[in-house]
């Protein structure tokens, strides 16, 4: 804004040659950016176009980015040569689930930290802040030992449990619980209100944009997540998409359409995602700097 | 203490003067509450697979681990083992290797294109968007889509260099080429990333400066060099930051493109941790690793923040 307002709002008009630079200037910069841009969607529409393009085809025309003739041979391997519907209810069971549970848990922690005064919150607040420094990997092997203790490995409990809450979704719902006014919940409380109540019903509804951000941030970060997928789960059962995908691809599958069609479906959930909620995106991933 | 800070905030929002006896002090700070156990389940979580296991992770560091089987304490003999192991060092150096490079490209271009796309135009948010859409995309298929662009055979970057009369490149079989071309699809990936952290900073900068220095005759490049970056500076620190603690963590991309090789060549740390840990079952040795990879994150955290002055720069 700042700069670019500075360029074309001169106070005197522009010599012929100083024009004739901005000129160039602007047109540079739209060369570079159109090469960008070019750079980040061709992989994409390669990787559509070769989801239906034959092996064959592949072959003869690397050098195309369109398929010859369109085949569905690779959306149909997909199925018939993965266990592809297993893959896709484990990725929407695990997402989905972890991403309500922890809204639920989240928030609930986030409204005891915002709102309650007890002694030693401070501390619990930055308990969890600082468990947020800790990299994941860290934890990992302590992790896979413990679940397999409790026998919860190559479970949906053992995938869901230990990630149904997040630090960042603790502090991201403090901090907008804070900035709702505490008169409000302070009427509701004269008005005899539980707790519980206050919480359902007075702050939960007015934290939509938190909702929706933590949300997102979650499920794309679950849906994407590789690591933790290939630790918990061993069984072809009880793999996710990119576990799956990975790991088949490595091994039994060497047909590229089959492969691209399963990553072009991968991608959809969050691609729809992405056009309907593209603010609450980057506005999760520029607060948290996660993504 | 917090009550009493608080009373007097209060009492002159809502014009009534609260007495020692008021309302407030009716509601003092206390120890136990039930309303204490909606933090249950977040705790308990974070308690058992956060919080115990670092514990856990650095008394695996001393000792022998084999899950389901006996552990025996050998001192500092993992650490002993790892300072000799040359698997060790060469993921140590490709590891941060791999940090410098993505990190330096990612906040000077991610910088540059921030800069260019500041304005609220529609040009502007479209091609925002279109930068920022791969940050958003599961690291494997970016590295499968990306394995196959580059495959000799049926690539579109093999296809285009053949147009081109240049002979085929083999980018991710080749010792020498395999890890720059790691580097490159994860600057690729994480640009509208850097980007998008950087306009939030540049957003922040106030007007009234830009505004100043203009009226004082400064070019574009001035403003950028004396108000834009000083301006900017906690954000450059919060990006670097970010960037680099999540690089030296990088595993999806080198897994599914490489899973090290050839021959080690792009074996990151927590590719080496993965397969000590999950394949060879040398699970304490692998802890030890882990904690030395946090050490680094936490002293290259403490450095940077030392490095850009954080703290004097309001």
């Amino acid at each position: 804004m700042s700069t670019e307002s500075l360029r074309t709002a001169p106070r005197r008009p522009l010599a012929p040659a100083r024009r004739g630079f901005a000129a160039l200037r602007s047109s540079s910069k739209w060369i570079f950016l159109g090469i960008g841009v070019l750079a980040a969607l061709i992989p994409f529409v390669w990787m559509i176009s070769g989801s239906f393009r034959s092996e064959a085809d592949l072959f003869k025309n690397p050098a195309s980015l369109f398929p010859t003739s369109v085949t569905l041979h690779g959306y149909i391997g997909v199925w018939q040569q993965l266990p592809f519907l297993r893959l896709l209810a484990n990725s929407f069971i695990f997402a989905g689930v972890t991403t309500v549970a922890t809204l639920l848990f989240d928030s609930m922690c986030a409204y005891v930290l915002s709102r309650v005064p007890f002694r030693g919150r401070s501390i619990a607040f930055w308990l969890v802040i600082a468990t947020l420094m800790v990299p994941f990997q860290v934890t990992l092997i302590p992790v896979f030992i413990e679940l397999f203790h409790l026998g919860w490995l190559n479970t949906y409990q053992g995938l869901i449990i230990p990630r149904a809450t997040s630090a960042f979704g603790i502090f991201l719902f403090r901090q907008f619980f804070i900035s709702i006014p505490p008169e409000l919940d302070e009427a509701a409380r004269i008005d005899g209100a539980s707790h519980w109540r206050i919480y359902w019903q007075v702050i939960l509804p007015l934290s939509r944009p938190a909702i929706a951000t933590v949300a997102i941030l979650n499920f794309m970060n679950l849906w994407n997540d590789l690591l933790w997928p290939l630790v918990v789960t061993t069984s072809p059962d009880m793999l996710t998409l990119p576990a799956g995908l990975t790991l088949f691809g490595g091994q039994h599958i060497t047909d590229h359409a089959i492969l691209l069609a399963g990553a072009t479906i991968s991608l959809l959930p969050i691609a729809i995602g992405f056009f309907l909620a593209q603010k609450y995106f980057v506005a999760g991933v520029a607060t948290t700097g996660l993504k | 203490m917090t009550v009493t800070h608080r009373v007097p905030g209060r009492a002159a929002r809502t014009g009534t003067p609260l007495t020692s006896g008021g309302a407030a002090a009716r509601r003092p700070r206390r120890r136990w509450q039930p309303v204490l156990l909606f933090m249950v389940p977040s705790f308990l979580i974070l308690g058992a697979f956060v919080i115990y296991p670092i514990i856990q992770s650095f008394i695996f560091s001393f000792q022998n681990v084999t899950i389901g089987g006996p552990t025996s304490w050998v001192g500092i003999d993992n650490y002993v083992t790892l300072f000799k192991d040359s698997q060790f060092w060469n993921a140590l150096g490709i590891t941060l290797e791999f940090t410098v490079a993505s990190v330096a490209v990612l906040v000077v271009v991610g910088f540059i294109l921030a800069l260019l796309l500041q304005g609220e135009s529609l040009a502007n948010r479209i091609v925002r968007s279109i930068f920022f859409f791969p940050t958003i995309v599961s690291l494997v298929t970016i590295g499968l889509v990306w394995k196959f662009l580059l495959d000799p055979n049926i690539g579109f970057v093999g296809g285009l260099f053949d147009l081109l009369g240049i002979p085929p490149v083999s980018w991710l079989t080749s010792t020498s080429l395999a890890l720059p071309t790691v580097i490159f699809v994860n600057i690729w990936k994480n640009l509208g990333f850097a980007m998008i952290l950087l306009l939030a900073g540049l957003k922040g900068v106030p007007q009234e400066r830009y505004e100043a220095a203009r009226i004082d005759g400064a070019r574009t490049l001035q403003l950028v060099r004396y108000i834009t970056i000083p301006g900017v500076r906690p954000t450059l620190l919060f990006t670097t930051l970010i960037l680099t603690i999540q690089t030296l963590q990088v595993f999806d991309l080198v897994f599914v493109m490489t899973d090290g090789g050839p021959i080690f060549s792009t074996d990151t740390l927590v590719n080496l941790i993965y397969r000590d840990a999950f394949t060879n079952y040398q699970t304490g040795y692998a802890s030890a690793i882990s904690f030395v990879l946090f050490v680094i994150i936490v002293v290259i955290s403490a450095l940077q923040l030392r490095f850009f002055r954080y703290n004097d720069v309001d």
